[in-house]
């Protein structure tokens, strides 16, 4: 071919195509009209030209012979595999019918708005959910167990979110002169170059690591960065927690921690009473009429309390020099007289409870590690930690993010140049809403309330505006408080992926009276849907990108026959449900959308991306200095006191520990020792893979030859004493399920663990029932339970459950 | 003129990025191999030292992308690869990197 033939487009991948979060720039290759070639943007500074194999497969993906082209109405039975074509008008009328038909009758909570992994479809889909009236937007894995634990937590905390600062928010990244390189990285939990989580460009790791950053990993595995690192922490799974608070333990013992910083921007010095129920002392304990959210401290200066007033963020009384330790006699409004002790002894407390020792015990890791690691981190200026998606998916993980969190903003840590920045929307566009009332429409409380969950659980009440996964499926089947009747399902494959326990979900969908599934291929869980709907990969759209940095424009390159984008699905359909919807055009939504950011779409998409520059609001550093982080302008943290939250006064208020602690996986050796008998392996799931974006793109050839088998990793020991060799067939069993898998025999795994990559299903099988595509054969979280969240109603026991493994034949 | 790619395999992340851009520069059909091979190695070392390397070898399919190196742009590989372990260039500049890599593979071709 020619060049000249050849028209190139830039444009920024997020979600179908390479599936991912995104923030690529690309150089789609269009000849005729037809995708023939993608390069990586060399001018972009996110990637830097770089591109990883799911986009350079574009090419496999955009035209595979069984992507979804049309949209399919099911005559069969369901399950069956009987479709018929619609047109998009006939598909578009029917699902309108059909759902007023329930919300008529039921309610319009009574439908269920079901998404996998936010992407471009996040806002969107709650856009469709709002419109129709329904409050039931919800994210399908059990306690909402994928980076919305870990942003509860720093939300609480420093009320705001961060990330290990690579340099992103700067034009000249790495050079820059404000970046400083971080003397330590604290990977916790990821194998950052298989993935790019967070919106964090996953091989950032690897460009810090050849500047000169050391690594601590805690993993499990041994992974690449594993090998790469200065102290590799091997943990038990599910116990990062403990060793969180070892951590802690060491910091606060040897005093690593930076004292100004706790003493100035924390609320170390508040008052929490420890006579009767503990409990954060306020101004109103000590007088009629004070205020529910000033907070007490012990004012050295003139030996009396002093009041915390949260919204001027200053102490009502002037020269304060507040305590940081010691327990005081504080008269009460009551005439009671309480013994308080301050957050930062209360602190000093909890964490004495985790001894290096102790915490060896727990976690398996040596004490002398422990302690090395937790001195190298804190003693390294800058350092920074990298957190994984084992934080979320444990139970435990509110106490546990608690804990991590900690150690950033003990250590002085906290948006400083090379440490962990705070990221927000860039120019705070919101794209994607994190938050409750942030959004592209919104309800009235009253509809609101209706939300599941919202009844039960804190953090789903007033942090993020999704229902409660678990209790969603749980309703399905009592019905109670109301029923549920219809289920939309967008780009989410709960029967392969986000669904623990699929065989509860694939009775939940046989159960329910309408289904809608919008996605590329036919899934397993598309094959139970009344009607599915042909989505569009990136490059067949427009769209825009507001995830931490940059802001990004996506223009669409190529048709692919009758696909729709996750946009133009749900802002058509929205308009039908809502007589006032606001907008004309999707064009129109995205320009109100950008009004913040001052462009509109098409200067935007004239920029490609745009970085908020030095000294806005959305870009580091030292914010709560100056007074960019609060609305008023003033100093300080925008969490209910103003102050870094180390004792947490939401989790006070949803009736959770303050503090963070040590919980203990629900099925592990030590909490089911009987069970642990009879299953004596402790299994973990969900190690990334760089050619596959969770239960995507088994059907690509460039991308399967790379991982072509569903395994499961299990140290030479131990497959020795089961009789295993590598490449033999096992079953991997629990009390609840079994699935087939092919045995790695490896090292790389602790011996009393075995590794089961998630997402498994094989598209080159029977679609129809009772195959699924071999979902049954393959998935293996038939052995993972819903319902068992951490008490925040957080957090499912994905990195920690009990199984045995034996060689499969025969049957 | 000679040519030269130096593999700083200490880098290699085991992404794939660079097979994948292989066969997508050169039409290479699943099931067939690229010009670029990454091979992963679990090595065990006296003293229970583990060590976990990825090794990007060039194959006899590999010329350097010579079309793509004429309109002076980098080998696919190279462009994408996400660790950016992959140096290529004239000889005589590669081997100005040398002695900054320690253990590193040198790979010559002419162009």
């Amino acid at each position: 071919m020619s060049a000249d033939e050849i028209k190139i487009v830039r444009t920024t991948t997020w979600s179908a195509g390479p599936g991912c979060h995104g923030g690529c720039g690309v150089l789609a290759y269009i000849k005729d009209g037809k995708l023939v070639k993608v390069e990586g943007d060399p001018d972009h500074p996110w990637n830097q030209g770089r591109l990883c194999p799911r986009a350079l497969a574009l090419t496999q993906y955009v035209y595979h012979p069984d992507r979804l082209r049309y949209p399919l109405k099911r005559v069969g039975r369901r399950g069956e595999g009987k479709w018929e074509r619609l047109s998009w008008d006939e598909a578009f009328d029917l699902i309108e019918k059909r759902l007023k038909e329930i919300k008529q009758h039921y309610g319009p909570e009574s439908v269920i708005f079901l998404q996998g992994t936010g992407r471009d479809i996040g806002g969107w889909i709650s856009m469709l959910a709002y419109a129709y009236g329904s409050p039931n937007w919800v994210f399908g894995l059990s306690g909402l167990a994928c980076y919305t634990p870990r942003l509860m937590v720093m939300w609480i905390t420093h009320g705001d979110h961060c990330v290990v600062d690579a340099a992103q928010w700067l034009p000249q990244r790495y050079d820059d002169p404000d970046y400083r390189l971080p003397q330590c990285i604290l990977v916790w939990g990821q194998n950052l170059p298989a993935t790019c989580p967070d919106a964090f460009f996953g091989h950032w790791i690897v460009d810090l690591m050849k500047r000169g950053s050391e690594l601590i990993v805690v993993d499990p595995r041994f992974t690449w960065l594993a090998s790469r690192a200065k102290i590799w922490l091997q943990i038990r799974p599910g116990t990062d927690g403990a060793l969180a608070l070892g951590f802690l333990n060491v910091i606060l013992n040897e005093k690593l921690y930076d004292e100004e910083f706790v003493e100035r921007w924390t609320n170390a010095p508040f008052l929490v009473r420890v006579d009767k129920e503990e409990k954060l002392l306020r101004e109103s304990d000590l007088k009629p009429g004070g205020g529910e959210n000033n907070f007490v401290v012990w004012d050295t200066a003139a030996n009396q309390p002093a009041i915390w007033d949260s919204a001027q963020a200053q102490y009502t009384s002037p020269d304060v020099k507040p305590a940081l330790e010691g327990t005081f006699r504080i008269g009460l409004a009551n005439g009671e007289a309480a013994e308080c002790q301050t957050v930062w002894i209360r602190l000093k407390e909890r964490v004495s409870q985790y001894t290096p020792e102790r915490v060896s015990e727990i976690t398996w890791a040596p004490p002398e590690k422990i302690v090395e690691a937790a001195r190298f981190y804190a003693r390294s200026k800058p350092a920074a930690i990298h957190w994984g998606l084992p934080i979320d998916t444990i139970p435990s993980t509110t106490p546990t993010a608690q804990a991590i969190a900690h150690l950033w903003s003990l250590t002085g840590n906290l948006d400083v140049p090379g440490g962990n920045v705070i990221a927000r929307y860039p120019f705070d566009v919101v794209t994607y809403p994190y938050h409750s009332g942030v959004g592209i429409l919104s309800l009235p409380p009253e509809v609101h309330q209706k939300r599941i969950g919202t009844w039960k659980y804190g953090p789903v009440k007033d942090f993020r505006a999704w229902a409660h996964p678990d209790m969603m499926l749980e309703q399905v089947f009592t019905e109670d408080p109301y029923p549920i009747k219809g289920m939309w399902i967008q780009t989410a494959n709960p029967l392969a992926c986000t669904g623990l326990e699929p065989q509860k979900w694939y009775k939940a969908l046989k159960k329910l009276d309408f289904v809608v599934v919008v996605d590329l291929f036919l899934t397993p869980t598309a094959m139970l849907a009344d009607v599915v709907l042909p989505a569009a990969t990136f490059l067949e759209k427009n769209s825009l990108k507001g995830w931490w940095v940059p802001l990004q424009a996506i223009r669409k390159v190529i048709n692919v026959e009758e696909c729709k984008s996750d946009i133009e699905i749900n802002f058509e359909l929205a308009r039908r449900f809502k007589p006032d919807f606001p907008w004309e055009s999707i064009e129109e939504m995205f320009d109100q959308l950008l009004r913040p950011s001052g462009m509109t779409y098409k200067e935007l998409c004239e920029k490609g991306w745009v970085l908020p520059p030095k000294g806005h609001p959305t870009a580091p550093y030292l914010r709560y200095e100056k007074g960019l982080l609060r609305r008023d302008g003033k100093p300080g943290f925008l969490t209910p006191s103003g102050k870094l939250e180390l004792y947490s006064s939401w989790l006070e208020r949803w009736g959770l520990e303050p503090l963070p602690y040590y919980e203990e996986p629900p099925f592990s050796p030590v909490s089911t020792p009987e069970l642990y008998r009879e299953y004596p392996l402790i299994l973990t799931t969900g190690r990334r893979s760089s050619v596959f974006f969770h239960s995507e793109h088994r059907m690509i050839p460039w991308l399967r030859e790379q991982d072509p088998d569903p395994i499961i990793e299990i140290h030479p020991q131990t497959a020795q004493s089961l009789g295993l060799e590598d490449g033999d067939l096992v079953w991997v069993e629990n009390w609840l399920g079994k699935c087939k898998r092919k045995a790695k025999v490896t090292p790389t795994i602790h011996p009393k663990v075995v590794m089961a990559p998630h997402g498994w299903w094989l598209p080159e099988r029977e679609g129809s029932e009772p195959s699924l595509f071999g979902v049954w054969e393959v998935n293996i979280n038939q052995l993972i339970p819903m319902g068992k969240v951490g008490k925040s109603g957080y957090g499912c026991p994905l990195k920690s459950i009990l199984c045995k493994v034996y060689k499969a034949g025969g049957e | 003129m000679r040519y030269a790619m130096l593999v700083d395999y200490r880098f290699c992340t085991g992404c794939h990025a660079c097979e994948v851009a292989c066969k997508q520069e050169h039409r290479i059909p699943a099931g067939k191999s690229a010009g670029i091979k990454v091979i992963e190695q679990v090595q065990e070392f006296p003293g229970e030292k583990l060590d976990l390397t990825y090794y990007p070898l060039l194959t006899q399919l590999c010329f350097f992308c010579r079309p793509r190196v004429k309109k002076g742009l980098p080998p696919a590989c190279v462009k994408h690869c996400m660790a950016r372990c992959l140096t290529f260039g004239p000889l005589e500049e590669v081997l100005k990197e040398l002695p900054q890599k320690r253990k590193a593979l040198l790979w010559t071709q002419e162009i």
